[in-house]
Order: C-alpha cells, then sequence, then structure tokens
C-alpha cells in the first residue's frame, strides 16, 4: 500500500445511471466504490445490468448519467491499468495460443524482446506452455479461458474486470478455475470487479458482493465474505462456506422477489 | 476423405457423360455439324491444339487480369464501407446494380468508348467479377463480434489496428467466398467481351472470337473443343483461388473445405 494515496478509492462510481437509447433504464442511481484490492462480485438475477456496469467501469459504453472514476482517472484514460476478460474466451482464431496471448502487448506496441517473455511466463503461469503453438479450435473452454486470462494478464493490470468468464464451463472446470485465478489473485494483488449469476462462485471468490436488483438495476445488498485465505477445495467443505452460501442465497431470492 | 470422393464421384460422372453423348449421336446418326460425337471433337481438340491453346491463353490473360483488378478495388471499396457506415448504406444499393445490370447490355458500351482491344474485355471482365467480391468481402468485415472490438478498444488499438488485426483476417473466409465466385464468371465475362469485341489480331482471338468464327464456319467440332477449353480454363481459375484459399486459412478455420455458393 505504498503507492496510491488511500483517499482515492480504485474504482468508484457515483449516482451512475444508464438509460439505452430506446428508453429503457439498465442502471439506476448506483453509488459504489471498490477499494484497492478488493475481489468485489456483483450478483444479481438477468437484466439487473450488472455486466453493462462493468462496460460502465471500462468506458467502452457511456453513462447517462453520474461520474464513474477508476484511481480518480476517468476510464478512457485509466485504461491501461485495466483488463476485461469477456464471457466468451474472445480469441483470434487465426492466431496461436502464443500469438493470442500476445496481442494485447502488440497492440500497446510493447518491445518485442519483453512481449516475448512475458507471454513465456505466463504461460507458465497458467499451464499452457505445451500448447502454445495450437489454435484456438484445438483448445477445450477451460484451455481457452486460460488463454483468455494469459492474455489479460500479460498486460500487467492492476484492475481486472471479468464478465461471467466462467459461465460456459461445466462445473467441474469452472471450481478449477475459480481456484486459480484466486491464486493469480492473491500473488498479483490486483482490484477485481467480478460478475456472475453463480452464488456458489461469488462467495467461494469474493471479499465482498454486492448485490443487484433488476428493472432498473440498483443496488439492493452488500455482503462481506470473511472466509479465511488461502480458499481451495476445502474451503467448499467448510461449514462457514456453506452459511455464506446460504445467506447469500436468501438475499438473492429476497431481491428478486421485490 | 470427403474431398477424394467429390473426385471419384466427378470422373463417374464425366465418363458417365461421354458415354451418353456418343450413344445419343450414334444412335440418332447426327450428321457432325449439327452435334458431334466425342471423337470428332476430340480429333479437332488435338489437330488444332496449337491454336486452341493460343485462344486460351488470350481469354486467360483477360480473365485474370479482369479478376485481378476486381480484386484490388473490390477490396478497396469493401475497406471503405466497413470504416463508413453512412457511405455503405448510400452506395451499397449500387454494387447490387452492378450485379443485376445485364452485362450483355453493357459490353457494346464499353467497346464503344475503349475500342476493339483486349483492355475492353478485361472492363467487361472487372465489372462482372466486382459485385461478389465487394458484397462477400463487406460482410465479413463489418460481421466482427462486439467483445473482439472491445477488447481491442481496451488495449487502446487504433482503427487501423483494428482493421489490419481484426476485420481483415475475420473477414478472409467470406473475401475468398466472393473471389470463388468470381472466378467463376470471369471467365463468362471474358468471353461475353469477346463476343463483341473480337480481335484486333486477325484469326488469334480468344476463346469467345473463336468460337463465333467456328460458328459461322460450321465448325461444329472445333466448337466444342473451345466450349471444352472454356470449361477447363473456368475449372483451373476457381481451382487456382480455392488452393489459396486453402493455404490461407487451412490452419485455423474450420471449413477447409469450400462452403457451397454465396
Amino acid at each position: 500500500m505504498v503507492n496510491a494515496p488511500q483517499s482515492i478509492p480504485e474504482i468508484a462510481l457515483e449516482g451512475v445511471t444508464k438509460r439505452f437509447r430506446k428508453g429503457a433504464v439498465a442502471l439506476q442511481d448506483i453509488t459504489l466504490t471498490v477499494e484497492r484490492g478488493e475481489f468485489v462480485t456483483l450478483l444479481g438475477p438477468s437484466g439487473c445490468g450488472k455486466s453493462t456496469l462493468l462496460k460502465l467501469v471500462s468506458g467502452l459504453s457511456p453513462v447517462t448519467a453520474g461520474k464513474v472514476s477508476v484511481n480518480g482517472m476517468t476510464p478512457e484514460d485509466a485504461r491501461s491499468t485495466m483488463s476485461f476478460i469477456f464471457q466468451d474466451a474472445t480469441l483470434l482464431p487465426w492466431r496461436t495460443v502464443e500469438q493470442n496471448v500476445g496481442l494485447g502487448m502488440e497492440l500497446e506496441h510493447t518491445a518485442r524482446s519483453l512481449r516475448k517473455e512475458r507471454v513465456h511466463a505466463m504461460l507458465q503461469l497458467v499451464g499452457l506452455a505445451e500448447v502454445r503453438d495450437r489454435y484456438p479450435r484445438q483448445l477445450s473452454g477451460g484451455m481457452k479461458m486460460r488463454v483468455s486470462i494469459a492474455r489479460a494478464l500479460a498486460s500487467r493490470p492492476r484492475i481486472l474486470l471479468l464478465d461471467e468468464p466462467f459461465a460456459a464451463l461445466d462445473e467441474m472446470t469452472r471450481d478449477r478455475m475459480n481456484e486459480e485465478l484466486l491464486r493469480h489473485y492473491t500473488e498479483q494483488k490486483w482490484t477485481v470487479l467480478f460478475v456472475t449469476h453463480s452464488v456458489a462462485e461469488a462467495v467461494f471468490l469474493s471479499t465482498r458482493i454486492v448485490v443487484l436488483a433488476a428493472h432498473p438495476g440498483r443496488v439492493a445488498h452488500e455482503i462481506a465474505i470473511d472466509l479465511p485465505w488461502t480458499r481451495n477445495e476445502a474451503t467448499r467443505e467448510s461449514k462457514a462456506y456453506e452459511e455464506q452460501v446460504t445467506h447469500a442465497s436468501r438475499i438473492l431470492r429476497e431481491v428478486q422477489q421485490g | 476423405m470427403k474431398k477424394r470422393w467429390l473426385v471419384l464421384n466427378s470422373v463417374i460422372v464425366f465418363n458417365s457423360l461421354i458415354v451418353v453423348w456418343a450413344s445419343i449421336v450414334a444412335a440418332a446418326r447426327l450428321p457432325v455439324y449439327i452435334l458431334p460425337g466425342p471423337l470428332p471433337v476430340a480429333q479437332a481438340l488435338i489437330a488444332r491444339f496449337p491454336s486452341l491453346l493460343d485462344s486460351t491463353l488470350i481469354t486467360a490473360e483477360e480473365a485474370v487480369a479482369g479478376l485481378g483488378a476486381s480484386i484490388v478495388a473490390g477490396m478497396a471499396i469493401a475497406m471503405v464501407f466497413a470504416q463508413w457506415r453512412g457511405l455503405r448504406q448510400l452506395a451499397y444499393p449500387y454494387t447490387i446494380l452492378l450485379q443485376t445490370v445485364p452485362i450483355l447490355a453493357i459490353a457494346p458500351l464499353i467497346i464503344e468508348w475503349v475500342g476493339t482491344s483486349i483492355f475492353s474485355v478485361m472492363i467487361v471482365t472487372f465489372i462482372i467479377c466486382l459485385a461478389p467480391i465487394i458484397a462477400n468481402t463487406t460482410q465479413g468485415l463489418i460481421s466482427v463480434e462486439e467483445n473482439m472490438v472491445h477488447l481491442f478498444l481496451m488495449h487502446k488499438a487504433t482503427p487501423l489496428q483494428a482493421l489490419l488485426k481484426l476485420r481483415l483476417p475475420h473477414a478472409l473466409p467470406q473475401f475468398f467466398t466472393g473471389i470463388r465466385i468470381a472466378a467463376g464468371i470471369s471467365v463468362i465475362g471474358a468471353f461475353t467481351g469477346e463476343l463483341f469485341a473480337g480481335s484486333t489480331r486477325v484469326g488469334e482471338g480468344g476463346l469467345g472470337y473463336a468460337m463465333t468464327y467456328a460458328k459461322n464456319q460450321m465448325e461444329t467440332a472445333y466448337l466444342f473443343a473451345l466450349v471444352i477449353a472454356a470449361t477447363v480454363l473456368g475449372f483451373s481459375l476457381f481451382f487456382l483461388v480455392m488452393f489459396f484459399e486453402w493455404l490461407a486459412l487451412h490452419n485455423w478455420h474450420e471449413s477447409s473445405r469450400p462452403q457451397a455458393g454465396d
């Protein structure tokens, strides 16, 4: 915590409203701050605007009213500190695994030698060094997601935005990917904003869950998750975890019933 | 595996057609100037091979030049269309017009303007090839997934980077589909042009010119030989394009084999 003055939150939304062109209100008066190093999960029913909120934080979509700031900057200016991981792996099918991992750095004009070095390190990190020369179509869903993560991490982000990244994976792969993500998180000390509709996943990953309600999307509840670190298979079998999942599920249900 | 079957099938169908053809001619005792059998056609093909080859090469030159120009221009127009949505909506209907206006009506006009040279034949070919390339390439360039575009934006990609590293490679399969269609009709274009333009070099015209000549001379067997040459030329261009397509796509694209039609 040497860098960044304590007073500036990593991500801050103040009275943010997002209305689509057709008039539907996706998000209504959202005020939310995420401190450095937090792992915040946005949880809510479909249509609550949780993905839209990520798009606002990344500046990919403009706010209708209110203000979003990232490290005190506009989202556009802060982009070099953020990486976005999408629901589908968004790999370029004509590039090999290695070339896909290097894409972000290539676009940012990172020097070739440094790029090569980091791609190598990232492939080791996510355990894909063996398949570096394969094309995306030759990979399983989990492997594709790992490539996507490696690509995001290669740019050395401080903030990670993840939009239901594991939704398309089977449950076992998803659990494993969750643990891998947390391993990277504890090593690299990012700030994470994670979107999911899985209560179990939200509880397992987060330091805090923000429950959103739909129509219009708004913050309905916040749940602090105080499960001990490091989290692993044992965490999933613990009583505390079970209680938190039950608790979060109940709140989500209440929110959904209005 | 499927490709091998396709080749075998084609060979069987081809041989059957020859047999049917020969039987019809034999059974009906048709004179050679009405419908020659396979044998007189083969004889004409061999006996006049040098002039046949000359004609084929002239038509090939026209077709390839017209096709090549349409690839360059079509791609450039498609990139402009992909970059400026307003312009695309304004100008796109006219590319459809290119496809629907009968080339038979346009060819004489072009020859009127440009003169009876190999150049005007190339222009006719160019016009007939342009539309499928523009249409397919544009579609490929603009059908990029939104998340991919967002990914590029997150890494501060410039529009040029997005074009070169995302849109163009993404459009490659459709680009080749366009070229494949264009390659097939390029010979028709060259042919049509020749029917009107003929040749400045007497007796040395392309296939279309030679065909008009053979028809007037009632050299029906040679006429058939010319038809065969035209078909072989069309196929060769088509397969040449397929080969390049395979080279460019076989590593990463799901369909190494061609999709049917457009």
